[in-house]
C-alpha cells in the first residue's frame, strides 16, 4: 500500500504540471490583453512601460518556470516565515495580482473562510441527509418512501443551483420575508443572537449546494447498499439470529460504504465549481466570487492560481479516493 | 398454439422495435419525452403562431404581469397582447422564451453531438488500436483532472471578442460556446466505448469479420459502431443534459451570449435584480430550463432500462 501510495504521489507530479502548463498556455495564447481596460489617453511607450512592469516583457518560457517557482517555492517559503517567523523567502517576488497589486495567496486566504465555511458545510449536510436516504430506499425498495427519494435526486440532478437558488430567495426571502438574501461576510458571531443571525443567513446557500449533493450521494448509497443486500453474507448473518438492524446497520452497511466513501472523496472538487455559481447568487465574496472579478479584470495571476488550486484539489481528492478504496477494502490491492 | 408460433415468426421484430416497447412502459420516460417534442414545438414552431418580435420595445406596455396575476389581484396590470407578461423594457416574455429556447436547444444538441463524436471518436480508436490506447486514455484522464467550469469561464472570456470579430456576435459565440461545452464533456463517453469495444473485441463475429479480411475502417463502422450504439445514445442523454445546464450557468455568470440574445439562461440572469416584484419573470426560465433538463434526465433513465437486454422483455 505505500509504495502504491508514493507511486501516485509520484505519478501526479506531471499530471499537475501539464495540468498548469495548459491553464498557462490558454492565458497565454488568448488574445485579451491586461492592458484592455486602460484609459486610451494613454501613449503607447507608457503603456509598454506598464506592461514590462506586470512581467509580461518575458516570452512564455521565461514566465511559466518563474511561476511555477513562485507557486512551488517562494509561497510555500512566505508561509513558513509567517508561522515560524524565520527568513527563507529572503523578499523574493511573490506572485502578484494584476488588479489589486497585493500577493494572490494573501487575497485568496482572506476569501477562503467563506467559500469554506458554506461549502463545507453544505456537503456535511447534503452527506448527512443522503445517507439515511439511500439506506432507508435500498432497505424498502419501489416502497413510497424509495420513489419518492428517485424523483427528489432526479430532481436534484436536473434543477440547477442558480434556477434553485434564485427560487429560494423568492419564497423565503421576497414572499416570507424569514431568511435574508444576501450573505453578509463581515458577519461576527459574537452572541447567542448573532450566531442565530449567520445561522439564518447560511441556511439558504448550503441547502442549494447540499440538494445536488444529496442527489449524488443517495444514488451511489441506494446502489450500492441493494447490491450488499442480495449477497449470501446477509442471509448467513440472518440465518444465524442477528436482528434485523444489527444485519442491516452493521453488516451491509459497512461493506456499502466503501465505493459511497470514494465517491464522497470525489465529489468535493465538483462542490467548489458549483459554489462558483451559488457565491454569485446569494453575493457571499469567496473565492468563486474572487474568480469570476479576476477574470472580468484579465488578472491573469489570480485566475491562474485559483484554477490551478482547484486543480491541485481534484487530483489529492483522486488520490485520497484511491488509497481510502486499497485501506477500506483489503480485498483490493494495487500490487 | 402451431398457429401461434407460425404468427410469431410470420412478423419479425426488430431490435429497435423491442426497445421502443419497453421504453414505453417507463412512464417517466414517455412523459419526459412528451415534454421535450412539446418544449421544442414551442420553441420552434411557436414563433410562426405567436408572431411577436422578441426583441421589439415597447416602452408603453413595460412591466405587465403575466396573465393569470388578474385572478388574485385585479388591479394588477395584465394584458392578452402578452400573456406571460413583458419586461422592463416592454419586450414581451413568452416570445423572449421561445427565442431564448430555440438558442439553448440548439447550443444544447450541438454541443451534446459534439462531444459524442469526440468522445466515441477516442473511445474507439483507443479501445480498437492497443498502440494508441495507452496514450489516449492517459490524455484522457488528464483532461478529466482539470477544473472545467473554471477553464471554460476563461475560454468564453478570452476568446469571445476575436470569434465575434471573425463570425458576427451571434455566431461567433454561438460557436465559443458550442465548442466550449464540447470539448469538455467528451471524456465520459470515450472512457465507456473504449470499456465496450475492448469488450467487442473479443467476440467470435469479429474473429469471423477479421478472417475474412475486413480492412480496419469497415470493420469499425459496420462492426462496432452499431454495437455500442446503446451507451452512447444513453451518454447523449446525459450530454443533452449537461449541455443544457452548462450554457445556462454561463449566461447566468454574464459570460455567455450577448445581452440583446435571449437564451433561458440570459432571461433568468437579466431578471434576477428584479425579481422582488416580478418573480415570474424568473420562474418561467428557470421551469424551463429545469423542466427540460429533467425530461431529458427520464429519458436517459427510461433509455438506459430499454437498452439493457437483461432488463428488457420481462
Amino acid at each position: 500500500m505505500l509504495t502504491f501510495t508514493i507511486r501516485r504521489l509520484l505519478m501526479s507530479i506531471p499530471t499537475l504540471l501539464f495540468i498548469a502548463f495548459v491553464i498557462f498556455m490558454l492565458l497565454e495564447l488568448a488574445p485579451g490583453d491586461p492592458m484592455s481596460q486602460m484609459p486610451l489617453t494613454i501613449p503607447p511607450e507608457v503603456k509598454e512601460k506598464m506592461r514590462l512592469a506586470l512581467g509580461l516583457g518575458e516570452p512564455w518560457w521565461v514566465r511559466f518556470p518563474l511561476w511555477l517557482r513562485q507557486f512551488f517555492i517562494v509561497e510555500p517559503q512566505y508561509w513558513i516565515d509567517a508561522i515560524f517567523g524565520t527568513n527563507f523567502a529572503d523578499g523574493a517576488q511573490r506572485i502578484i495580482s494584476f488588479q489589486s497589486r497585493s500577493p494572490v495567496f494573501d487575497t485568496i486566504a482572506q476569501r477562503l473562510p467563506q467559500t469554506l465555511w458554506v461549502v463545507g458545510m453544505s456537503y456535511i449536510v447534503g452527506v448527512l441527509i443522503a445517507l439515511p436516504i439511500g439506506i432507508i430506499s435500498a432497505y424498502k425498495q419501489y416502497s413510497v418512501f424509495d420513489q419518492t427519494g428517485t424523483f427528489v435526486s432526479m430532481i436534484g440532478f436536473s434543477v440547477p443551483p442558480f434556477f434553485s437558488g434564485v427560487l429560494l430567495i423568492v419564497i423565503f426571502s421576497v414572499q416570507l420575508k424569514w431568511l435574508p438574501s444576501i450573505y453578509d461576510t463581515t458577519h461576527v458571531v459574537t452572541s447567542w443572537d448573532s450566531f442565530v443571525f449567520q445561522l439564518r443567513q447560511m441556511i439558504m446557500p448550503v441547502m442549494v449546494l447540499a440538494l445536488q449533493t444529496t442527489a449524488q450521494v443517495s444514488r451511489y448509497m441506494r446502489a450500492s447498499m441493494l447490491d450488499n443486500l442480495s449477497q449470501d453474507y446477509v442471509r448467513t448473518a440472518r440465518a444465524k439470529g442477528l436482528s434485523e438492524s444489527t444485519v442491516v446497520m452493521k453488516h451491509v452497511l459497512r461493506n456499502s460504504m466503501i465505493p459511497v466513501v470514494t465517491v464522497i472523496a470525489l465529489g468535493i472538487p465538483s462542490i467548489f465549481g458549483g459554489a462558483i455559481i451559488t457565491e454569485q447568487i446569494f453575493k457571499v465574496n469567496g473565492l468563486g466570487q474572487l474568480l469570476i472579478i479576476a477574470l472580468q479584470g484579465n488578472d491573469i495571476p489570480m485566475v491562474m492560481t485559483i484554477t490551478f488550486l482547484l486543480a491541485v484539489l481534484i487530483v489529492v481528492m483522486n488520490l485520497i479516493a484511491d488509497i481510502l478504496y486499497g485501506v477500506l477494502d483489503p480485498r483490493i490491492r494495487y500490487d | 398454439m402451431t398457429d401461434d408460433t407460425l404468427e410469431m415468426t410470420e412478423k419479425p421484430r426488430s431490435q429497435w422495435l423491442d426497445v421502443w416497447d419497453q421504453f414505453r412502459t417507463h412512464k417517466g420516460a414517455v412523459l419526459g419525452l412528451g415534454f421535450l417534442i412539446s418544449i421544442t414545438l414551442f420553441c420552434t414552431v411557436g414563433p410562426l403562431i405567436w408572431d411577436v418580435d422578441a426583441g421589439k420595445l415597447n416602452i408603453r406596455n413595460k412591466n405587465i404581469r403575466p396573465i393569470y396575476m388578474a385572478l388574485f389581484d385585479s388591479g394588477a396590470k395584465v394584458s392578452w397582447g402578452n400573456p406571460m407578461g413583458s419586461d422592463n423594457l416592454g419586450r414581451d416574455i413568452m416570445a423572449n422564451i421561445m427565442q431564448g429556447g430555440r438558442i439553448s436547444l440548439a447550443v444544447g444538441w450541438t454541443a451534446m453531438i459534439l462531444a459524442l463524436l469526440i468522445g466515441t471518436t477516442v473511445g474507439v480508436l483507443s479501445g480498437y488500436f492497443k498502440r494508441l490506447d495507452g496514450l489516449l486514455m492517459r490524455f484522457t484522464d488528464l483532461v478529466l483532472a482539470l477544473p472545467l467550469l473554471p477553464l471554460l469561464l476563461v475560454m468564453m472570456l478570452l476568446f469571445r471578442d476575436p470569434l465575434r470579430s471573425t463570425f458576427g456576435p451571434e455566431q461567433g459565440i454561438f460557436i465559443l460556446i458550442v465548442t466550449g461545452i464540447g470539448i469538455t464533456s467528451w471524456m465520459q463517453t470515450a472512457r465507456i466505448v473504449r470499456g465496450d469495444v475492448m469488450a467487442l473485441k473479443e467476440r467470435e463475429f469479429v474473429l469471423a469479420a477479421r478472417s475474412i479480411g475486413t480492412p480496419a475502417r469497415r470493420m469499425i463502422t459496420r462492426h462496432l459502431l452499431p454495437n455500442v450504439m446503446s451507451p452512447i445514445m444513453v451518454s447523449a442523454t446525459l450530454g443533452l443534459a449537461t449541455a443544457i445546464i452548462t450554457e445556462s450557468a454561463l449566461s447566468f455568470l454574464g459570460l455567455g451570449f450577448p445581452s440583446d440574445f435571449p437564451t433561458w439562461g440570459k432571461i433568468l440572469f437579466d431578471s434576477v435584480d428584479r425579481m422582488t416584484s416580478f418573480p415570474e419573470r424568473v420562474i418561467w426560465p428557470g421551469l424551463a430550463i429545469s423542466l427540460t433538463v429533467l425530461s431529458v434526465n427520464y429519458i436517459g433513465d427510461g433509455l438506459r432500462d430499454a437498452l439493457d437486454p437483461r432488463i428488457r422483455g420481462l
